[in-house]
């Protein structure tokens, strides 16, 4: 079981991202709210405890890796980097800007502590079997970290990953499936039935750990486990809210990407005081 | 030197040699190795080359990973899998983030010969010379593939690079110098330009040999690198001559001929007139000839384009 201090900073961590993911959009400009909203609770405790890193060295050569495949999501990607020193602080009202580090998908070339270019979806998958392949080739123990969607399991690319993250027997790659259900149209359910979702990375030959996105202790635990596999490539599915925190965008597919009034700004970041 | 070499060869013999100077680089391949000669990488050096199935988009997804992490990735499929089937893994996972990824396009243009049209590629260079960071190769014969692969490998950033299924003349000899982004004029000139790419430079040689027997003094240029492309030697060429007839074994909307008119257009600097596949797909032929002169890849057909640019001038 995790430390109850812990989790206690770690939950603050993620209350101070969405935060800033809901400041990012403001009440000016068009964001991916929900999808961002519903990994605050994963990227805190990677950023925050979970991952080797340096930030005042974002290219170290032993940190770990960190790759949005659903690279919309980046919102809260950039609210933990900006946060950590690896983007300055201004960019937190400039997302979409010409020019700006804060791009509407992440870009490695454009913003320090970004690791790939992801938002086309169905890509970073791919990627991070080749970086885990490429650290194990290189003697390294750092590891890659990625977080899919549930939406873009209907990508075939992400099986073809899948596939070969088993095949290589890459035990230092975790994934985390972001299962908010919903989509850019709708409902996952509706637009293309992807369950059974566990089943179906078990069959791949993961090792499947299913846990409640949004409860740090289990986030903490489930990855506490996913450091003891050996040989195959832990998916731990989260069970997530599209939206979390904002409470008239969750579970709300038209929050996917969204603008907000002024009245529902001042509300959403009162209810992330 | 052999009259001929396979370009597969020697491409795969390449990457060996370079893989014996330079421990960092691995090849990913995706089920076509004993084609694409990765094979003889792998024969080599086995823990170096991933084999990831019948999955391009995979193959490239997890070159980019490679290349993130410190490594030269040389992926190899069939030209026309690798440049469509993983078109957009290639935009966004190689050629944005400017990734040391290096795709190797085999089996190009007409040279997959008995497989037919779904196996013929005949777009690679249009599709891979409108990515912006994209370095583009078409080597003439196999002492240039050898070198145009290790030219490529010392090069930090994406590069396609395209390899024919054939026996192609020779045409350099052992100590040529292959310079990226540099035109190599094969024979000077000065009635009419014959640009040619890949396994098309010989036939332009041939073309002059049949022009010079009519009086006609035909320039031909090698442009073994498709992007950058050396637009001073041909507006030379455009400038010093009646134009330019490109000959490509590929569609002609988008590769070489699109690449040398756009230059040449911009500069009003003559006319250009191009010799490629007319945008129709490919079929099945038992000889790779018999193909080249269905779709008009012949010395005979270059040489009566030369004559009738040369009668409108």
């Amino acid at each position: 079981m995790a430390d109850p201090k812990l989790v206690a900073e770690l939950e603050e961590k993620a209350k101070m991202i969405r935060r800033s993911i809901v400041e990012m959009i403001g009440d000016t400009r068009r964001g991916h709210l929900g999808g961002s909203l519903s990994i605050a609770d994963m990227v805190a405790v990677l950023y925050y405890h979970t991952m080797r890193l340096s930030p005042g060295d974002p290219n170290w050569e032993d940190r770990d890796r960190f790759l949005l495949s659903k690279g919309h999501a980046a919102l809260a990607q950039y609210a933990a980097l900006i946060d950590l020193g690896y983007i300055p602080q201004e960019e937190l009202y400039k997302l979409k800007d010409l020019g700006s580090m804060t791009q509407g998908h992440p870009d490695m070339r454009k913003t320090p502590g970004i690791e790939a270019g992801t938002g086309s979806l169905g890509q970073g998958l791919s990627v991070a079997v080749g970086m885990a392949l490429g650290l194990r080739l290189a003697g390294k123990d750092s590891k890659v970290y990625v977080i899919v969607g549930d939406g873009e399991l209907n990508e075939g690319q992400i099986w073809e990953a899948a596939m070969a993250a088993a095949h290589f027997e890459v035990d230092n790659l975790v994934a985390f499936l972001d299962n908010n259900g919903l989509q850019a149209t709708g409902c996952c359910a509706e637009t293309m039935r992807t369950e059974p979702l566990s089943e179906k990375w078990a069959a791949f030959g993961w090792h499947v750990i299913n846990i409640d996105g949004h409860d740090i202790g289990q986030i903490l635990d489930a990855l506490d486990e996913a450091a003891t596999v050996r040989k195959k490539p832990v998916m731990i599915v989260a069970k997530t809210v599209k939206g979390k925190g904002v409470s008239f965008a969750e579970n709300v597919a038209g929050y996917h990407h969204a603008e907000m009034t002024t009245e529902q700004y001042k509300q959403a970041l009162a209810e992330l005081a | 030197m052999a009259d001929k070499l396979e370009l597969r060869e020697c491409y795969g013999q390449a990457l060996v040699e370079a893989g014996r100077e330079n421990e960092r680089i691995v090849l990913v391949e995706a089920d076509l190795r004993k084609s694409t000669m990765g094979e003889l990488f792998r024969q080599e050096f086995p823990e170096r080359l991933f084999e990831v199935g019948i999955a391009e988009q995979n193959m490239i997804g997890m070159a980019a990973g490679l290349a993130l992490t410190g490594w030269t990735a040389v992926a190899n499929s069939f030209a026309v899998f690798a440049s469509g089937r993983a078109f957009e893994q290639i935009r966004q996972s190689v050629a944005l983030p400017r990734l040391n990824v290096k795709i190797g396009g085999s089996s190009a243009g007409l040279t997959d010969t008995g497989d037919g049209a779904t196996h013929q590629s005949i777009a690679d260079l249009a599709i891979m010379r409108s990515l912006p960071n994209m370095t583009v190769l078409s080597p003439a014969d196999g002492i240039e593939m050898k070198q145009a692969v290790k030219a490529m490998l010392e090069l930090d950033g994406p590069v396609y690079i395209r390899v024919g299924r054939i026996a192609a003349p020779t045409l350099y000899d052992e100590d040529y110098k292959f310079e990226l982004g540099k035109i190599v004029v094969m024979r000077p000139g000065k009635d009419v330009t014959l640009a040619a790419t890949g396994t098309m430079v010989a036939v332009a040689l041939e073309a002059a040999e049949l022009l010079a027997k009519e009086g006609i003094d035909a320039r031909v240029l090698n442009v073994h690198t498709l992007k950058p492309l050396d637009e001073e030697a041909i507006l030379a060429a455009a400038r010093e001559t009646a134009g330019i007839v490109t000959v490509e074994e590929h569609n002609i909307i988008g590769g070489l001929g699109s690449a040398v008119a756009e230059v040449v257009s911009a500069a009003g600097a003559g006319s250009v007139v191009r010799v490629g596949v007319e945008d129709v797909f490919g079929q099945s032929a038992n000889s790779y000839e018999e193909l080249l002169a269905a779709y008009g890849l012949t010395p005979e057909n270059v040489r009566s384009k030369a004559r009738s640019l040369l009668q409108k001038a």
